[in-house]
């Protein structure tokens, strides 16, 4: 009687787990579904190239938020991903040193700061001196989220490189910087690239720190000074908006982002898969 | 090793610029929020944190609405996620083999590839009228204006943001919980599985007793990454300034708070007032975060 007790409390608990793993996939596809059965219909050429219009005029579209991302987003990988590299370099090649401990710890702090906090930060130290919202500001407060990330996957990917392979570089009478630069970074280089590709993903989809640094903007931006439009920002201000027809744009905007942000992860899976090792996050 | 060549040097010296200016920003983000919060905090001192008072209008300003906000926003989320991830990643280490496994865990971390703006999008127009239909309006029609359950006919408010700050931590807390179990070691399983238990009495012994320590800094974990979690909740919560203790009142966060007022606000102890909301919101993301690195820093870095 025990035994058999105990036999159903084992089936009944692998069906719970069973249960439990569908359970939490159910938000995955009820998100994906609905963003496309709703974004797909207001998708159209103009979407991606049209400047908004205002209520009640049709043709609107989200072209300057979706250049403004992309723009935001390069600025931020030309400060982040440098900064981002070098900073995993440190913590990989020069693991031992205590400044390199103290750089470990601030990374991981880094990553946990809440990315509003993030752009309360950027507007003290930009927006404010500058007396103006800009796409320079947006950019640093995606640049500051990067960097932990970046730092991080560059760290671990460089210490799969073996440490014989150093010591082959250093045997030759290499100077250091050149073994660093040229053999074990470039050893792990589509290592590297997954954690760019993940930072650009994970920024591409931040809208918290670019409400008051980034700001927005209904027209073209035509210089880095001057407040931009973002993607997820526009999403974001269309949503709670009372009209229709912009609830649809958001639909719209945010099949584009998750498709984009989708592309990217598979992008990263392809290539962990074609190297065979190394893992992400 | 010694650093001879003058290029070496250089080298090492640009490596360190970078690694001192990564601590000089996490030092400046502490340092300019404490600035920006002076002036509110010299003026009210503790009393920002206790009071409920918040009026940019009468310049009132208190901060504890949003930490209950925050906090009971937060609890719920935990509550709902802790169970379900800590069950999704017994069921990737112990239960599913091969492609299976793979498949599922791929489409949790899918889950956290998805944009906070999108979650709150998806929440405004999806989960909110069906809490309104199917949770809402029942409970309304059987408990009356009972204080758990009364508000607004929305479907906005603490329970749906609770659900959505749920949804984006169970990726979190399931991936941090499957490095636990998986680094607990094939022998320990074996053991109990030779000693005659079933499969689910080995996962109960062997991987869930075992790692108590580690399932509890996943789930603190979890707790630190809905604190800071901004745009789905600011987009779900309803916004409104005040303590709500039914679950579908609306009501407000840190995050939510910061979000909504910072770019409007325009005297400068309403910034001032804000930025002491984001310092409270930093410190205690901060504080939640150290602990839970401290708790799993022996099975998993994080």
């Amino acid at each position: 009687m025990r035994d058999l007790i105990r036999k159903y409390m084992d089936i009944w608990m692998h069906g719970v787990l069973l249960g439990a793993s569908f359970v939490a996939l159910v938000p995955l596809f009820g998100v994906f579904s609905y963003v496309l059965k709703k974004g797909w219909p207001a998708l159209s050429k103009g979407f991606f190239v049209n400047l908004p219009t205002p209520v009640g005029e049709v043709g609107g579209g989200f072209g300057n938020a979706i250049l403004g991302s992309v723009v935001l987003i390069l600025l931020a990988s030309i400060v982040g991903v440098p900064w981002g590299v070098l900073c995993g370099i440190y913590l990989a090649e020069y693991r031992r040193s205590k400044l390199a401990q103290w750089l470990r710890f601030t990374v991981d702090v880094l990553t946990s700061v809440p990315s509003i906090i993030v752009g309360l930060f950027i507007y003290a130290i930009v927006v404010k001196p500058m007396a103006n919202f800009s796409a320079l500001a947006g950019a640093a407060s995606l640049a500051l989220i990067m960097i932990p990330v970046v730092a991080r996957t560059t760290e671990e990917m460089l210490k799969l490189v073996p440490r014989a392979t150093r010591e082959a570089g250093l045997a030759l009478g290499l100077p250091r910087w050149k073994v660093i630069l040229f053999i074990t970074l470039r050893g792990a280089v589509s290592g590297v690239a997954t954690g760019v590709l993940l930072a650009i993903a994970r920024v591409a989809g931040e809208t918290a720190p670019l409400l008051f640094t980034a700001f927005n903007n209904r027209y073209w931006s035509h210089t880095l000074f001057e407040p931009v439009a973002s993607l997820p920002v526009q999403i974001y201000v269309y949503a709670i908006s009372p009209f229709e027809e912009w609830h649809q744009q958001a639909w719209a905007g945010a099949l584009v982002l998750l498709f984009f942000i989708l592309f990217v992860n598979l992008f990263i899976r392809f290539l962990i898969f074609s190297r065979g090792a190394g893992r992400t996050s | 090793m010694k650093e001879t060549h003058l290029a070496d040097r250089i080298f090492g010296w640009c490596l360190r610029f970078f690694a001192l200016a990564s601590m000089a920003l996490l030092l400046g983000i502490v340092v300019m929020l404490f600035q920006q919060a002076w002036p509110i905090l010299s003026q009210d001192g503790l009393s920002f944190f206790l009071s409920k008072e918040w009026n940019p209008v009468t310049e009132e300003f208190g901060a504890l609405v949003f930490i209950y906000g925050t906090a009971i926003t937060s609890l719920l989320a935990l509550l709902l996620a802790t169970p379900l991830s800590i069950a999704v990643a017994l069921f990737l280490t112990d239960v599913s083999r091969g492609w299976i496994s793979k498949i599922i865990s791929v489409l949790v971390e899918m889950l956290a590839a998805v944009p906070s703006v999108v979650y709150g999008l998806w929440g405004i127009f999806v989960l909110a009228p069906l809490i309104r239909d199917y949770v809402q309006e029942p409970l309304a029609n059987s408990w009356g204006d009972h204080w758990l359950f009364s508000g607004p006919p929305l479907g906005i408010g603490v329970l749906s943001a609770s659900i959505i700050l749920a949804i984006m931590i169970t990726p979190t807390i399931t991936s941090v919980c499957r490095e636990i179990f998986n680094s607990i070691g094939r022998n320990q399983r074996e053991a109990s599985l030779a000693l005659g238990s079933t499969r689910w009495e080995m996962m109960r012994i062997s991987v869930l007793t075992s790692s108590k320590t580690g399932i509890f800094g996943a789930v603190t974990l979890g707790l630190g990454r809905a604190f800071g979690e901004t745009m789905a909740v600011t987009m779900v919560i309803g916004n409104r300034n005040e303590i709500a203790t039914s679950l579908m009142a609306p009501a407000q966060t840190m995050a939510s708070l910061i979000a909504n007022e910072f770019g409007e606000a325009v005297s400068s102890l309403h910034l001032a007032a804000l930025s002491g909301v984001g310092l409270v919101l930093l410190l205690i993301s901060l504080v939640i975060n150290l602990i839970a690195r401290w708790m799993v820093r022996n099975e998993v870095r994080v």
